[in-house]
């Protein structure tokens, strides 16, 4: 059952980054990075029981913590202006081609 | 800051916050650590104190991170909260399944009737915390909340979370 | 009662990764940024902490427990926060959400890239 719940934890892991690299805006990518960091977490606990050694939970909550602060560190850019305007950004309703 | 309006009288008196945070931090060190040998006790100590005078210094503590006037109230509120969860994530996943004709977004402004800071942010986090609904901004009493579906932002603004919260404030 | 401890614990695990797997279909599926915010909201929430209740059933150690219980407290106080900046940072760099009247001028068609 852990061996399952990593294998579906690695698969959440992976559509998180095909929303990364497909966009379409950038909020949409640093949602997806947060949410491979999230999951991440879950990774490593769960490694943490596959292989019998729960000192990974350590790891875990120290990953937690640096997830938290990048994505806050992150967002404290977005009151530039440049932020906003990439020019690969197609907006939120516009088909990605 | 004492020119700080919300501010209750009595709340100057810093000493309980302070020693809560000290409980805190003291037992995130003990059980983080593992280890207790004199050295590193006291290595754990220093640090505690250091972080107590680095709070005291930027001024945050105060009822605002240390909320002990909602101690007694809030495990029945978050017991409520975890059911709200639940039945919230039932609803999303549900929309996640049956595909995108079932959700029908909304962005709308919904009022929150509480009278201090640390109300308005409950509420708001926790408007944020059940899947479906998002604050997206809180601007005097106002909030501004996105949901997936119509039914969602109708259980918001049937009000049982707002006065739920209301109740632990006073 | 050992196995009905192992029993409870497998049917946790396997909750929180079929949460899981719902929220990361989400995060394909649906339409726009906000909407998707939702999605991820159901992995932060039950999702994470179905998993974690189910790995504090199996293992007996207290210290191991107290840790899941802190990682568990962490996701839940985080997870609102960093969607809520990212809420207000689209919201106030003009990221139109998709609302119910526009929504089948082009919102639908974009969810399978």
């Amino acid at each position: 059952m852990l061996i399952a719940a990593t294998l579906a934890i690695l698969v959440v892991m992976m559509m998180a980054i095909i929303r990364g690299f497909i966009g379409p805006t950038l909020y949409d990518r640093i949602l997806a990075v947060n949410m491979f960091g999230t999951k991440t977490v879950l990774l490593i606990s769960l490694l943490g029981f596959v292989m019998g050694r729960p000192e990974f939970l350590d790891i875990a909550i120290v990953y937690a913590l640096i997830n938290f602060i990048s994505i806050i560190g992150v967002l404290h850019f977005s009151d530039s202006a440049a932020f906003g305007n990439d020019p690969h950004d197609t907006g939120s309703t516009k088909k990605e081609s | 800051m004492p020119e700080n309006k919300f501010s209750d009288p009595d709340d100057r008196n810093l000493l309980p916050h302070t020693i809560s945070l000290f409980l805190i931090l003291a037992a995130f060190w003990l059980l983080n650590s593992g280890y207790y040998t004199l050295l590193i006790l006291s290595l754990g100590l220093i640090s505690i104190v250091l972080v107590l005078y680095v709070a005291h210094r930027m001024d945050v503590v105060d009822h605002e991170s240390q909320p002990l006037h909602l101690t007694l109230k809030l495990p029945g509120y978050l017991t409520w909260l975890t059911k709200e969860i639940i039945l919230s994530n039932i609803s999303v996943v549900k929309h996640i399944w049956l595909g995108n004709e079932t959700i029908s977004p909304v962005l709308t402004t919904i009022k929150a009737s509480q009278k201090t800071d640390i109300g308005k942010v409950i509420y708001a986090n926790s408007i944020t915390l059940t899947p479906g609904t998002v604050a997206v901004d809180l601007v005097g009493d106002q909030i501004t909340v996105h949901a997936i579906s119509r039914e969602n932002i109708e259980v918001l603004q049937a009000g049982e979370m707002d006065r739920r919260v209301s109740r632990l404030e006073d | 009662m050992d196995i009905v401890v192992n029993m409870s614990s497998g049917l946790c695990l396997l909750l929180g990764s079929f949460l899981c797997l719902s929220g990361g279909i989400g995060i394909i599926r649906f339409p726009d940024f906000y909407t998707r915010m939702h999605a991820v909201g159901v992995t932060d929430t039950l999702g994470a902490g179905m998993i974690l209740i189910g790995l504090m059933l199996q293992n007996p150690d207290s210290l191991v427990i107290i840790k899941l219980l802190m990682i568990l407290v962490m996701t839940i106080f985080i997870s609102p926060v960093a969607s809520h900046a990212l809420a207000k940072a689209a919201f106030r760099n003009d990221l139109v959400p998709l609302s119910d009247r526009n929504e089948h001028k082009g919102g639908t068609e974009s969810s399978n890239p």
